[in-house]
């Protein structure tokens, strides 16, 4: 198999064996392989950037929590061999397009880094069991660190189209890296960066935040990603006080759909040890359950 | 219109393309027709439940991943209960795959789901890492006919034996599978690896083993097939590197009656339909009327080009500019 390069233009190599997609007409189904378009892909800070994508219409219809398996281009003269999972940071339904934000970190990540305008991506998806959300609650708290902010950040729409209050909780090494706090800002949610520069970012710090929510009744339930530590103290918590939690996690995947099994995490059941798929089970699981994100 | 139609002993598939096992299952209708695939293949199935191997299972290499996943179920009866009729919601022939430590609970697994329902049994007697030697019943002729035969005694389904690519004289391997009764082989399985993280010093799989699977494997698995092909009269079903429409044709025209995908599956999840189509157009444009035709039609009647070879063919004028002079009397 040819590597597909940053670069690669499907249109031109219909016959690539990633742009050769089955006979249309046949009915709709949950997930789709499309060939979405990439509108930008920006740097945010020093660490992340911010891809959109124009993606066909039952690609859009995502669920906060969902995620995408994307075909990276090899950033070098190897084969990629597996897509890698990407939550999605927000969907914007009109206008036809996905958005993820993602940490440059490994081959997939580097080799989508260099894709640019215009450059087609194919992408899997929607993929998973995202976020539930219970338009009773009045306030949930939102606690997410790293590529957790992302995975969180379609909870300020779910929450906002529900009427359901938020307090966005995003810890990071420095300003710059406290990521999505506009989105949620800008649909209402009351937004707390804690960072490691100023020390706001401890736990001590971050639970005395978390009792006082509780405390002044705005705690109706925990969401967080992309921290053991910040996980193990909304999971204490909630459990001392009775809130309902979710947690996002991530592994490492090949399919994607379910078969394969090679994306498991251990889970706490009723006292016993069991692994889950996160692509299928996941990526959003109950807080009480989780044993590490 | 092409006939895309093969028959792998009694069975009868609508086309030659099926899923590996490990890689399928019914969860792929969330984004294919299953009703397009030459036939379904469950997961392999032991008698009770198995948590699997520990993670990490999978990890890049250069040409391929390897993966070690251990088997993960929740054993026979669930399977029977709860997964069996799920398959049965589509139309294409139920391959399930059985795995067994004994050549007893292979008879006794082959029983249980020698059911309505169950149209094939796979006997997976070569998972690369089931065993911590690598080793398993496929590695060996007379394991593998004790296994097959001890399965032949108690069903009357068809039955596929899947094949190591680890074991030394596959050709015999095959043939013990066929002498045990076998109605098919699978050719073959993964090839047994290792990955170790020059960071950590650790074997990057959480079992250390796994196997491998690449395209890379294709022409390797090719050679197997057709040795197998030369002295087997059983068909076989060519597993490894199928990629592309093309993928096919070659592990037919070698020998198979029809081919598994595993990788290309999941790299596009609706690779198994598009390269189903893409058999039909190729057939289409060759004017080759039913794919089954192609299997074992390799042309292995070439002359060798040698020196010998050439300079019998000047003799013999075959290159026909300019004829050898006639030989005059003395």
């Amino acid at each position: 198999m040819t590597p597909a390069k940053p670069g690669a233009n499907f249109a031109s190599d219909p016959q690539h064996p990633d742009a050769r997609l089955p006979s249309s007409g046949e009915r709709e189904r949950p997930v789709g392989e499309h060939i979405s378009t990439i509108v930008a892909n920006h740097w945010v800070n020093d660490e992340y950037k911010h891809l959109v994508l124009d993606v066909p219409a039952p690609a859009v219809r995502a669920a906060a929590g969902q995620f995408f398996n994307l075909l990276c281009p090899s950033p070098d003269d190897l084969e990629l061999w597996v897509r890698r999972p990407m939550s999605i940071y927000a969907r914007r339904e009109q206008e036809g397009r996905l958005e993820f934000l993602y940490k440059r970190e490994g081959r997939g990540t580097l080799g989508l880094a260099h894709m640019g305008e215009g450059q087609e991506l194919n992408i899997v998806g929607p993929l998973g069991h995202g976020f539930e959300l219970d338009p009773a609650w009045k306030n949930i708290v939102v606690l997410g660190r790293g590529v957790g902010l992302a995975t969180l950040a379609p909870l300020s729409q779910l929450a906002a189209e529900n009427g359901v209050g938020v307090t966005a909780l995003l810890s990071a090494r420095n300003e710059s890296l406290a990521m999505s706090g506009e989105l949620f800002g800008s649909l209402g949610a009351e937004v707390v960066p804690l960072l490691d520069t100023d020390g706001t970012s401890s736990l001590e710090n971050v639970e005395a935040i978390l009792l006082e929510l509780i405390e002044a009744g705005r705690a109706h339930a925990f969401f967080t990603c992309g921290s053991d530590r910040l996980l193990f103290l909304m999971k204490r918590l909630a459990h001392e006080h009775g809130i309902p939690g979710q947690v996002a996690v991530e592994q490492a995947m090949a399919c994607g759909l379910g078969p394969c099994y090679i994306c498991v995490k251990t889970f706490e059941v009723d006292g016993e040890l069991v692994l889950r798929r996160v692509c299928r089970e996941g990526p959003v699981f109950d807080m009480q359950e989780a044993v590490g994100w | 219109m092409v006939d895309l139609s093969v028959r792998i002993g009694d069975v009868e598939l609508a086309n030659p393309v099926m899923p590996a096992s490990g890689t399928f299952s019914y969860e792929f209708a969330d984004v294919i027709d299953l009703n397009r695939l030459g036939a379904l293949v469950a997961k392999t199935l032991s008698r009770e439940f198995r948590a699997g191997n520990p993670t990490p299972r999978m990890a890049e290499t250069e040409a391929g991943i390897i993966q070690s996943i251990g088997l993960p179920g929740r054993g026979v009866d669930y399977f029977l209960d709860e997964m069996l009729p799920e398959y049965k919601r589509y139309t294409p022939p139920l391959v399930v795959s059985i795995s067994a430590q004994t050549a007893e609970d292979f008879a006794a697994m082959a029983r249980d789901v020698s059911v309505p329902g169950v149209d094939v049994i796979e006997v997976n007697i070569s998972c690369p890492t089931r065993d911590p030697s690598g080793g398993n019943y496929a590695l060996h002729t007379d394991n593998t006919f004790k296994a097959i035969s001890g399965i032949r005694a108690v069903t009357d389904k068809p039955v596929w034996a899947k094949l190591s690519p680890n074991a030394g004289d596959l050709v015999s391997i095959a043939l013990a599978a066929e002498e045990g009764g076998a109605d098919a082989v699978v050719v073959a399985n993964t090839f047994l690896s290792l990955k170790i993280n020059t960071d950590t010093f650790r074997p990057a799989l959480g079992n250390r083993f796994g196997g491998l699977v690449s395209p890379a494997l294709k022409p390797i698995v090719l050679r197997m097939v057709y040795q197998i092909a030369q002295e087997s009269s059983i068909p076989i079903i060519g597993l490894g590197g199928v990629t592309k429409a093309e993928d096919v044709v070659e592990y037919m025209l070698a020998g198979a009656s029809a081919v598994g995908v595993g990788y290309a599956a999941f790299r596009n999840p609706t690779a198994l339909p598009a390269i189903i189509d893409d058999l039909e157009r190729w057939c289409g444009e060759r004017n080759i009327e039913r794919v089954r035709d192609l299997t074992g039609a390799v042309r292995d009647d070439i002359e060798k080009d040698t020196h010998v070879a050439a300079s019998a063919r000047v003799q013999a004028g075959a290159l026909g500019a300019s004829p050898p002079p006639e030989e005059t009397e003395q």
